[in-house]
């Protein structure tokens, strides 16, 4: 059986496909938001939150 | 003497409710009085009830209170609302000692079948979706709900949002354990695992739920700290996906809406394959994120050591955002869901060993500098090893993933052991660390009734849980090579009832396990009321000694 190329196959194609990389560019820029050196001074902060409320 | 220029007047929510409450009482009654099922009739009975109890409370509560609403304030301090988190916490301990003691039941049960004593309400298939709701849902989901209202408030620095909401979610949520689990008991169930309950309960559970998560979202909505701290992500990425995962799981089709009985809509493989989405992300979001959050905060603050690295956090959360949606398929192994989407399962199980032990390291970590409060306080030394067990259990549940493995695992009693050092070991040891912390600062108390009695839980429920994971191991391994036995000319070599009778010994091993555990809780019991009840007062400090900020 061969798959028939039509407009319709390729367009769900492409958008069940592009799920992948969409989600792998998110990902890659929440880990580059973490790691940003700028927000190293903030994050430290956070991690004191528990130990600094009233 | 309160301000003579307010006016007493009920607010929209007291008047509200009330109305909805008396309407819903009347509609009970005629349902009940219409019911088709005996057991339908008792649930529209006890909620005609229940609904008439809440018109009482509400109007009582109003005629009680003074005309202005709790501040949100006092003297420039947020004024928490501790009285819904204490109310959770007690139930939490409550359903935590009977999902317990039915686990020792039914594990008695399987040892010892004359336990069933022929009665159809406590035979093992109606006692064991008891056991297993009684414990997820009835002691963690009680467990959850007091600890994220208690760190929400702290960690926003403001008070839970809503007046009556906050209690409508505990006692909502209560009752809806209350019908579950009698239901269980009267043979209403839909057959599918841990989403037992039958349609009304259901739709019940989605009202509550949104109003969780109202409350939860409006608390960080007014929040006076500017970051939302990371627990807080965790506890809503519970809540969101939970209400995702209950709606995509339950869409049913009652037989009439005067009984019990309703079909799934979805039906053959899918429906299958919806359920395990259910099922597995039952154990990643209300399982795993939810009590992540707890570790977040309480281990911290019961170590007073900042998280060991907050970046490692957002990394751990999201991680765990992106991959456990997809790991359902691998409790389908060779079964007719595809092959693809078995090893697409299988393949986001494995990928999810990093964030689990990332997660697993930064909790453990977080000690660095206070190891050694180990040997002097039993609560963080139950924290920390309830971290551990996150570990192991997230190790092995991966390897069970691999198609090959799960070969031998599946249907066996190693997925049983599996479960329960998630379950016992994270899971438990993570809430009672929580509630030994949560009930002296909710309640106002310098500290615990006595850590010796923590240290004899600790001990005690440690070797309940060796006992119980060491004898489904070897149960577990021992019933699938037996299974795939095969003589020299091709034929089965075991029996199953041969099978059956080599798990007798594992079964007993299991069931004092069980019962260790059990004790465990109860000495917990006693400790947390006698802090309550004979436990020292924290003394305020007077508002004139506050430093400034």
């Amino acid at each position: 059986m061969k798959a028939i190329l039509t407009l319709d196959n390729l367009a769900s194609g492409l958008v069940t496909t592009i799920w992948t990389p969409v989600f792998v560019a998110i990902f890659l820029a929440i880990v580059a938001y973490a790691f940003w050196p700028r927000n190293k001074a903030a994050f430290d902060e956070a991690a004191h939150l528990p130990l600094r409320e009233e | 003497m309160s301000q003579p220029s307010i006016s007493k007047s009920m607010t929209i929510g007291e008047s509200g409710l009330a109305v909805v409450f008396a309407v819903t009482a009347f509609l009970c009654v005629i349902a009940s009085a219409k019911a088709l099922d005996a057991p339908f009739a008792f649930h529209a009975a006890l909620s005609a009830a229940a609904s008439l109890a809440a018109v009482f409370v509400i109007i009582n509560r109003y005629l009680d209170r003074p005309a202005a609403l709790p501040p949100q304030e006092i003297n420039g301090r947020p004024n928490y609302n501790m009285g819904p988190i204490k109310f959770s916490s007690f139930m939490a301990m409550f359903w935590g000692i009977a999902g317990f003691l039915v686990g020792l039941i039914i594990a008695s049960q399987l040892a010892w079948p004359a336990l069933n004593f022929d009665l159809p309400w406590i035979q093992f298939g109606r006692l064991r979706p008891l056991h297993t709701s009684a414990v997820i849902f009835a002691f963690g989901g009680n467990v959850l709900i007091a600890t994220s209202f208690y760190v929400v408030q702290k960690s926003c620095r403001a008070r839970l949002a809503g007046d009556l909401a906050p209690w409508f979610v505990v006692l909502g949520y209560n009752f809806f354990i209350l019908i579950a689990g009698t239901g269980y008991l009267l043979g209403v169930t839909q057959s599918k695992e841990y989403a037992e309950p039958e349609w009304y309960a259901d739709l019940w559970l989605t009202i509550v739920w949104v109003a969780y998560l109202l409350v939860f979202l409006a608390t960080i909505i007014k929040r006076k700290e500017p970051h939302i701290f990371v627990a807080n992500w965790f506890y809503l990425a519970f809540i969101v996906t939970i209400a995702v995962l209950h709606l995509g799981n339950n869409p049913a089709l009652p037989v009439s809406v005067f009984g019990s009985k309703s079909y799934i809509a979805w039906g053959g493989i899918q429906d299958a394959m919806f359920q395990w989405w259910y099922g597995h992300n039952a154990v990643g979001f209300f399982l795993t994120a939810g009590f992540l959050a707890i570790m977040y905060y309480f281990i911290p603050k019961r170590a007073e050591r900042p998280i060991y690295s907050y970046r490692l956090s957002i990394i751990h959360f999201w991680a765990l955002i992106f991959l456990y949606i997809w790991a359902g398929p691998h409790h389908l192994h060779y079964t007719a869901l595809p092959d693809w989407t078995q090893t697409l399962g299988m393949t986001f199980s494995i990928m999810l060993w990093m964030p689990s032990w990332g997660g697993m390291i930064n909790g453990l970590m977080t000690l660095s500098g206070a190891w050694d409060k180990l040997r002097t306080d039993p609560v963080l030394r139950m924290l920390v090893v309830s971290v551990a067990f996150y570990g192991m259990s997230t190790f092995e549940g991966p390897m069970m993933s691999i198609k090959v493995v799960n070969s031998l695992s599946h249907y066996t009693d190693w997925t049983i052991g599996h479960v329960h050092s998630g379950a016992l070991g994270w899971v438990g040891f993570v809430s009672f660390g929580a509630l030994y912390c949560l009930v002296p600062w909710a309640w106002n108390r310098k500290g615990l009734y006595s850590l010796k009695l923590v240290n004899w839980h600790f001990w005690v429920a440690t070797l309940g849980i060796v006992l119980y994971i060491s004898a489904m191991w070897v149960s577990g391994i021992l019933q699938g090579l037996m299974w795939r036995a095969y003589t020299s000319l091709g034929f089965l070599e075991y029996s199953f009832i041969e099978t059956v009778e080599a798990m007798h010994p594992f079964y007993i091993i299991r069931a004092a396990g069980g019962g260790l555990f059990l004790i465990g809780a109860l000495i917990m019991a006693y400790n947390l009321w006698m802090t309550v009840r004979v436990g020292e007062a924290e003394v305020q400090m007077p508002v004139a000694l506050q430093p400034a900020e």
